[in-house]
C-alpha cells in the first residue's frame, strides 16, 4: 500500500492534493513525468503528473480534479489510507535548459503539472513569465507557489472574479506582443486551452511545449490506448511523451479519443446498479 | 501383439468435456471442463511408454512425459505432478495453453497412424488434481547459497527462472510492472481459456517456496539494472515480454473504436472490464466487431468480443486458413462459437463518422503468391477488389514489438535491429555481465512454453555463474 501522508482540499474541495509515500519513485521522478495510481482492487489505473516531490521524506504529491468515478473514489481516501498501487515515474522528463525568456501558461489543474516544470526552468536560469488561470477565483490553485518562481505573473479568470477577465490565451497574446524575446512557451491545461495557446504561438513562431493526457492503461507502452498524432506520426504519450511540440499535435483527434468512454463513465458514476436488485433510481 | 498395443487399438483418444458452444459464447467460464479420473486413466493407458519417446524431445522443457503418464495409469496422481514439477513450475498453465499438437503430442508415435496421446489434457488433469487435493511435496530445496537474483517480469519466462533458482538455494525477487503478477498469463490470455485463479495459485506456490514478488516496479524507470546490482543482486534475468502493440499504419487507425488487442485484452482480463461496473475499467462493447489478425491473440479477442455481447464477430486475415498461426483448437473453438472468418482479406482504411467514431473498414481481397522469408505464401492484393464493410469496433491483433523501456535505460545491452535483446541461445547470456534474458523480449511474440524453455536454460546458466563465475 502507498500511504497518504498529507491531504488538502483545494478550490473548495473540487481539487484534491495527496502527498503519498513512494520512496522509489520520489528518488527518480523529474519534472514532466507522471505516475499511475490505482485506489483499490476494483479501481481503474489513472495517470497523474507528479506535482511535487520530497526526496528526503520519500513522498510525491499529486493534484487532481474530481471528474468521474475514479477520482471521486480517490477523494474518499484520507491521511493514513493508501493507494493499492502507484507506478512510476513514467514518461519522458521535460527537457530543461537555459534559453532566456520563457512563458509558462497553466489552466485549471494544469497549473499543478506546470509548476515543477516552471520551477526547473527558473532554476536553470531562465526569466519566467507565468500566466495562470481558472474558471473563477475559487478554482485557482498554486498561486503562491507559482508567484515564488515567476519573474512576472499574470492571473486570469473566465468570470472576471480575480485578475484579468478572460482566458489565459488572451493574456498570452498580449505578453508575446510585448516581449519579442520569448524563446519558449510551455502551455498545460485543458485540451482546448493548449490548442488555442499553440495557435497563438504558431503566429509568433515560438517553440511551444504541451503536456497531453490521453486515456491510458499501463503507462509503459503496452496498450497503445494513449496514441496521439504528432506531425502526422503516431506516438504513444506514455513513452514518447507526455510532452510534445504543441504545433504538431492533432488536438481534435485527442479530444475525440478522450471522449471514447464518456457514456460508460457517466453510467458508472451516476447509475450504479442497486446491490440488492431493486430498480435503478433516476438521478 | 502385446496387450498394451491391443488396448491402444481399441481405445480412441478421450475427448475432454467442454461447455456447449451456444452457452459458453456468452460467459467467461472456462471452455474445456477437464478430465474426470476415469477419463484421465483411460487416456493414460493409451501411452505406449516408448523406449525413445519423441514427446520428451518435443517438449521445450523436456518433461519426463512417459513417467508422469505411467503414474496416472497407476492412479498415483501425486507422483505424477511431482514428476512434472521436476521440469515445469506451471503445469496447470501449460496443460491449458501450450500448443501440444506441434510439441509433445506432435512427436507422439500414436499420432503417426491415429490420434496422439492427449498429453496436454493429462498434464492439466494432474495439475488440477493437485490444486484441489494439495497432497504433493514440492521438489527439495538446496541449502541457501547467499546469492541474490533479480527477475524482471513475472510472465512465464520469469516465473520459470524464479522457480528453478529458488530450488537451487538462491534468493529470488521478481519485479513486476503491473499491480498483479503473471504477465501475459494475466493481462493477455482470457479467463475462459486460463482462469486467473489458476495463475494466482501457481504464483502462490512459488511464493511458498520463498520467491519474493514486488509489483508496481517498472524496471528501467522505477529502478535500473545497474541500480539492482548496486543493491546487491548478483545476477539479473530479464523476461519483460514483447509488450509493444503493432498497428497497421493505415488511415483512420486513431478513430474511437479502433483498439490494439493488448488494450482490449488488458481492459478485459487484468482490469476485469467484463465485470464493469462492479470493476471500474470500461471495455468498449461493439455490436459488430472485426478482429484483424490470425493468431491466438486474434482468436482470444474475437471470442472475448462475443462474450461481451457482440451480435457479430468477424476475423479478417490476409492469408488463407492454412497460414493462420493460431492453434487449431483455438480456431475450432472460435468457429464453434460462431466467429466468422473473412480470409484473404486485408484492411486498407478505417472509416469514421463525423464524430470520429469507427463505422466501417475498407478492405481489399488478397491472393497468395510465392512464399516469403517466413516460408508462408505471400498475400498479394487483387487490384480493384476494394469494398467497405460496416463495423463499430475493430481490434488490431497483428503482433507486438519489443518494448523499449528497459533496454533504453540500459546502455550496455546489445539489441538486434528490431530492438530485441541479443543473447547466446544456449545460455540466455546477454552482452552485459551478470544479465540474462529470455522469452518474447529475445524471440519476439512466441508461446508460453518457449518462454519457459528459455527461462529454464537461463536459470541453469545463472546457477553455473553463481557457482563458478561468468
Amino acid at each position: 500500500m502507498f500511504k497518504i501522508v498529507r491531504r488538502e482540499e483545494l478550490a473548495g474541495g473540487s481539487i484534491i492534493l495527496n502527498e503519498i509515500e513512494a520512496p522509489l519513485i520520489a528518488r527518480k521522478v523529474k519534472p514532466g513525468q507522471f505516475v499511475i495510481l490505482k485506489a483499490s482492487e476494483t479501481g481503474e489505473r489513472i495517470p497523474l503528473t507528479v506535482a511535487d516531490v520530497n526526496v528526503e521524506a520519500g513522498t510525491i504529491t499529486v493534484i487532481y480534479m474530481v471528474v468521474g468515478k475514479s477520482t471521486a473514489l480517490f477523494k474518499t481516501l484520507q491521511v493514513g489510507d493508501g493507494y493499492q498501487a502507484v507506478i512510476g515515474p513514467l514518461g519522458q522528463p521535460t527537457h530543461i535548459e537555459k534559453v532566456g525568456k520563457v512563458v509558462c501558461v497553466g489552466g485549471g489543474t494544469g497549473i499543478a503539472v506546470l509548476h515543477p516544470i516552471a520551477r526547473a526552468l527558473k532554476q536553470a536560469g531562465n526569466y519566467v513569465i507565468s500566466i495562470i488561470g481558472a474558471k473563477n477565483k475559487d478554482l485557482l490553485i498554486l498561486e503562491g507557489k507559482m508567484r515564488v518562481i515567476s519573474d512576472e505573473m499574470f492571473i486570469c479568470t473566465d468570470d472576471g472574479s480575480y485578475g484579468y477577465h478572460g482566458f489565459v490565451t488572451d493574456v498570452l497574446k498580449k505578453v508575446l506582443k510585448e516581449n519579442s524575446d520569448v524563446k519558449l512557451v510551455v502551455a498545460i491545461g485543458p485540451v482546448p486551452m493548449m490548442k488555442a495557446a499553440s495557435e497563438i504561438t504558431r503566429e509568433f513562431k515560438i517553440k511551444t511545449i504541451v503536456s497531453l493526457n490521453p486515456i491510458m492503461i499501463d503507462g509503459t507502452g503496452m496498450c497503445g490506448g494513449c496514441r496521439v498524432s504528432i506531425g502526422g506520426q503516431i506516438k504513444f504519450a506514455c513513452v514518447d511523451g507526455p510532452e510534445f511540440d504543441g504545433h504538431e499535435v492533432d488536438y481534435d483527434e485527442l479530444m475525440l479519443r478522450l471522449s471514447a468512454y464518456k457514456e460508460d463513465e457517466q453510467l458508472k458514476y451516476h447509475e450504479e446498479p442497486c446491490k440488492i436488485g431493486l430498480a435503478k433510481a433516476k438521478s | 501383439m502385446t496387450e498394451k498395443s491391443s488396448i491402444t487399438k481399441l481405445l480412441p483418444r478421450q475427448k475432454m468435456p467442454e461447455q456447449d458452444p451456444l452457452v459458453r459464447r456468452r460467459n467467461f467460464d472456462e471452455v474445456p471442463l477437464g478430465y474426470t479420473i476415469e477419463l484421465a486413466m483411460a487416456e493414460a493407458s493409451r501411452c505406449l511408454q516408448c523406449k525413445k519417446p519423441g514427446c520428451v524431445s518435443g517438449c521445450p522443457v523436456n518433461i519426463d512425459i512417459p513417467a508422469f503418464i505411467h503414474h496416472i495409469t497407476e492412479g498415483d496422481f501425486t507422483a505424477a505432478i511431482e514428476k512434472i514439477w521436476e521440469k515445469n513450475a506451471l503445469p496447470a498453465v501449460c496443460g491449458r495453453v501450450c500448443p501440444q499438437e506441434i510439441q509433445c503430442e506432435g512427436s507422439c508415435i500414436l499420432g503417426k497412424k491415429g490420434d496422439a496421446v492427449a498429453i496436454g489434457h493429462l498434464e492439466r488433469f494432474v495439475a488440477d488434481y493437485e490444486r484441489i487435493h494439495n497432497l504433493a511435496h514440492p521438489p527439495p530445496k538446496a541449502p541457501s547459497t547467499g546469492k541474490k537474483v533479480a527477475v524482471v517480469g513475472s510472465g512465464p519466462a520469469g516465473l520459470t527462472v524464479a522457480g528453478d533458482l529458488i530450488l537451487k538455494g538462491h534468493e529470488v525477487t521478481i519485479f513486476e510492472a503491473f499491480h498483479k503478477p503473471g504477465g501475459v498469463l494475466i493481462y493477455g490470455i482470457p479467463e475462459f481459456r486460463l482462469p486467473k485463479e489458476i495463475v494466482a495459485q501457481e504464483v502462490e506456490r512459488l511464493e511458498q517456496l520463498g520467491v519474493k514478488i514486488e509489483c508496481n516496479v517498472v524496471v528501467g524507470r522505477t529502478v535500473t539494472l545497474d541500480e539492482l546490482f548496486e543493491q546487491g543482486y548478483d545476477a539479473i534475468f530479464v523476461g519483460v515480454g514483447a509488450g509493444l502493440p503493432k498497428f497497421l499504419n493505415i488511415p483512420g487507425e486513431n478513430l474511437v473504436g479502433v483498439l490494439s488487442a493488448n488494450e482490449y485484452l488488458t481492459r478485459t482480463n487484468l482490469m476485469r472490464g467484463y465485470l464493469f461496473p462492479e470493476y471500474d475499467t470500461p471495455v468498449p462493447k461493439g455490436k459488430d466487431v472485426v478482429v484483424i489478425g490470425g493468431g491466438n491473440v486474434a482468436m482470444d479477442a474475437a471470442r472475448t468480443a462475443l462474450r461481451l455481447g457482440a451480435d457479430r464477430v468477424r476475423i479478417i486475415y490476409r492469408r488463407s486458413r492454412e497460414e493462420m498461426p493460431a492453434r487449431l483448437e483455438e480456431i475450432h473453438h472460435a468457429e464453434e462459437e460462431g466467429i466468422e472468418f473473412n480470409l484473404l482479406t486485408n484492411p486498407v482504411r478505417f472509416v469514421g463518422n463525423e464524430k470520429g467514431r469507427l463505422v466501417g473498414i475498407e478492405c481489399i481481397r488478397m491472393e497468395l503468391g510465392e512464399p516469403d522469408e517466413s516460408g508462408r505464401r505471400k498475400p498479394v492484393p487483387v487490384k480493384g477488389s476494394e469494398f467497405v464493410t460496416e463495423c463499430d469496433l475493430a481490434i488490431v491483433a497483428v503482433g507486438t514489438g519489443a518494448n523499449p523501456i528497459l533496454t533504453r535505460s540500459t546502455s550496455d545491452l546489445k539489441l538486434n535491429k528490431w530492438g530485441y535483446i541479443l543473447v547466446d541461445p544456449a545460455t540466455g547470456k546477454t552482452s552485459k555481465r551478470g544479465v540474462w534474458a529470455g522469452g518474447d523480449i529475445v524471440t519476439g511474440s512466441a508461446t508460453v512454453i518457449l518462454a519457459m524453455g528459455a527461462g529454464r536454460r537461463a536459470a541453469e546458466s545463472i546457477h553455473n555463474y553463481l557457482t563458478w563465475g561468468w
